[in-house]
C-alpha cells in the first residue's frame, strides 16, 4: 500500500517555491478540493462525461503535486474509463483518498 | 540588450496548477500572467503581446487543442512558441498537440529543472526569430517580408495583374553637383522617406531603388483590388508631399526639387530573382520597362505623372486624365497613347 502522502514529493516541492509558499498552495488545494469532488459527483449525476472527465483530471494532477499516489490512481481511473459498474463506490474510493490525502497535508502545514 | 523580462501567458483552469506555474516561471526571472481557460487566453493574446504560451488542455469552454488551432490561424499569434503542460492521459493526445504545433510538451507536475531548460531555449529561439524578422523587414519591405515567412523563398516567378511605378528626382544630378555629398544623402533620406509613405499607404511595395530613381509595385506580392488606382494614388500623393517639402526649402532658400512619375499596369512576372544567396523581390515585362519609358517621358512632356492606356482604363474617368496623344517609345513597335493625371 502506497503512503497517503510521500513526503519526498512535498519536500521537493518546498525547496522548489519556499516553504511560505507551499502553504499557501496546499491551503488553495483544501479550499478548491470540495468543490473538485462536487464536481465529480455532478458530472456522474448529469452524465455529463467531458465534466465528470476535467474533475477527474483536475484532482489527478493536484493529486500527483502535492505526491498523492493514492487519490491520483483513483482519480486517473474516472479519468479514463469512467466511473465503471458500481459508480458509488469509484467515487466513494475517489472521496475517501481525498478526505486522507487533505488530513495529511493539513497536518503537513500545521507541524 | 534585453532588459525586460519574457512575459508568460499562463492557460490552466486549475487554481493550484495556475498558482504554481505562476510562481515557478516569476523564480526564473519571468513575468507571468494567468488565464482559467483557452476563451480567456485568447482573448488576453489579442490585447496584449506574450513572450511564451504555457498551456493546459483538459479545459472547460476552450480547450487546449482548440487554442493550439486558433493561434495556428492567427497570422499575429503563429509565431508564439507554446509550450504543453498537461497530465492528459494517453500519447496520441502529446502528439496531436505537436501536431497542432506545440513546441514542446511537460508533463505534470511540472519539474522545475526541466521547465527552466524547455522555458529557457524557447525563448532565446522566439528572440532569435523576432531578431531576423527585424533585420528581414529592414531590407524587404513587410509584405515581401511576410512573403518569405509564409511561403519560403524560392527562386521563380508568377504572372500577376499589377501596375507598375517608376519615380525619380528632376536635375538630380545637377543639384547632387551644387552641394556637399552630405546634403544629397540628406536630401535623398528625406525624399524617400516621403516616397515609400506615399507607396506604403496605397498598398505598394518599392521593389527597387537606384540614386534617386526607384521602382515600386502595386499588386505584388499582394493581390490589390483596383492596383491602378492605388499607384495613381501614391503618385498624387508623392507630388503633394514634395510640395510641402519644397515649402520648407524654399525657407532656407534652397531650390526646389521637381519629380516625375510613370505608370503602366498589366501582366507581369513577380518573383524573386538572382541567386540562392543573394535575390530580390522584383519583376519583368514590356509593362515595367513601358512605365520606366513614362516615367523619362515626363521631362518631354512637362507633366509629372504620366500613366499608359491600361492604368486610365482602370480609372474609369476618375481621376479624370488627359491624353497627350502618341508616343513611340524605344523597343516598343507601336506608338503608345499617353495620359497626364
Amino acid at each position: 500500500m502506497p503512503d497517503t502522502i510521500e513526503t519526498s514529493v512535498l519536500d521537493d516541492l518546498e525547496e522548489a517555491v519556499g516553504a511560505d509558499f507551499l502553504v499557501e498552495l496546499i491551503e488553495t488545494f483544501l479550499a478548491e478540493a470540495p468543490g473538485m469532488m462536487a464536481d465529480l459527483q455532478a458530472g456522474h449525476d448529469s452524465g455529463d462525461t467531458d465534466g465528470l472527465r476535467r474533475a477527474a483530471h483536475s484532482l489527478k494532477s493536484n493529486a500527483s503535486t502535492f505526491g498523492a499516489p493514492i487519490l491520483a490512481e483513483a482519480a486517473r481511473q474516472i479519468e479514463v474509463g469512467g466511473v465503471g459498474a458500481s459508480p458509488d463506490a469509484t467515487l466513494g474510493a475517489v472521496a475517501d483518498a481525498l478526505d486522507a490525502a487533505s488530513v495529511a497535508l493539513r497536518e503537513r502545514i500545521n507541524a | 540588450m534585453h532588459d525586460a523580462p519574457a512575459r508568460l501567458l499562463i492557460v490552466d483552469d486549475n487554481r493550484v496548477n495556475r498558482l504554481l506555474l505562476s510562481r515557478s516561471v516569476e523564480l526564473l526571472g519571468y513575468q507571468a500572467t494567468v488565464a482559467e481557460n483557452g476563451r480567456v487566453a485568447m482573448e488576453l493574446m489579442a490585447r496584449e503581446r506574450f513572450d511564451l504560451l504555457l498551456l493546459d488542455i483538459e479545459m472547460p469552454e476552450m480547450d487546449g487543442f482548440e487554442v493550439l488551432e486558433a493561434i495556428s490561424c492567427d497570422p499575429s499569434l503563429s509565431d508564439m512558441p507554446v509550450i504543453v503542460t498537461s497530465s492528459v492521459e494517453g500519447v496520441d493526445n502529446i502528439v496531436r498537440c505537436i501536431d497542432l504545433g506545440a513546441e514542446d510538451y511537460l508533463p505534470k507536475p511540472v519539474n522545475q529543472v526541466l521547465l527552466k531548460a524547455r522555458l529557457g531555449s524557447s525563448i532565446e529561439k522566439k528572440r532569435l526569430r523576432d531578431e531576423q524578422k527585424v533585420l528581414l523587414r529592414r531590407f524587404a519591405t513587410s509584405e515581401v517580408a511576410e512573403d518569405l515567412q509564409t511561403s519560403g523563398f524560392a527562386l521563380g516567378g508568377t504572372r500577376v495583374n499589377a501596375s507598375i511605378l517608376f519615380c525619380d528626382i528632376r536635375g538630380f544630378t545637377a543639384i547632387s553637383e551644387n552641394q556637399p555629398p552630405e546634403e544629397t544623402i540628406e536630401l535623398l533620406n528625406v525624399y524617400y522617406t516621403l516616397m515609400f509613405e506615399a507607396i506604403d499607404s496605397h498598398g505598394g511595395i518599392v521593389s527597387l531603388m537606384v540614386g534617386d530613381g526607384l521602382m515600386a509595385l502595386f499588386g505584388a506580392p499582394k493581390p490589390l483590388d483596383e492596383p491602378a488606382r492605388c499607384a495613381v494614388s501614391a503618385a498624387h500623393d508623392m507630388i503633394e508631399m514634395m510640395e510641402h517639402f519644397n515649402v520648407e526649402r524654399q525657407a532656407m532658400s534652397k531650390p526646389d526639387i521637381r519629380i516625375g512619375v510613370g505608370i503602366a499596369t498589366g501582366e507581369v512576372v513577380a518573383g524573386y530573382a538572382g541567386t540562392d544567396q543573394r535575390a530580390t523581390y522584383t519583376c519583368i515585362g514590356d509593362k515595367v520597362n513601358l512605365a520606366a519609358r513614362l516615367e523619362a517621358h515626363t521631362k518631354v512632356a512637362g507633366h509629372s505623372v504620366l500613366i499608359d492606356d491600361a492604368t486610365q482604363a482602370a480609372l474609369n474617368g476618375s481621376p479624370q486624365s488627359t491624353s497627350l496623344g502618341t508616343t513611340a517609345f524605344k523597343g516598343f513597335s507601336d506608338p503608345v497613347e499617353v495620359f497626364s493625371v
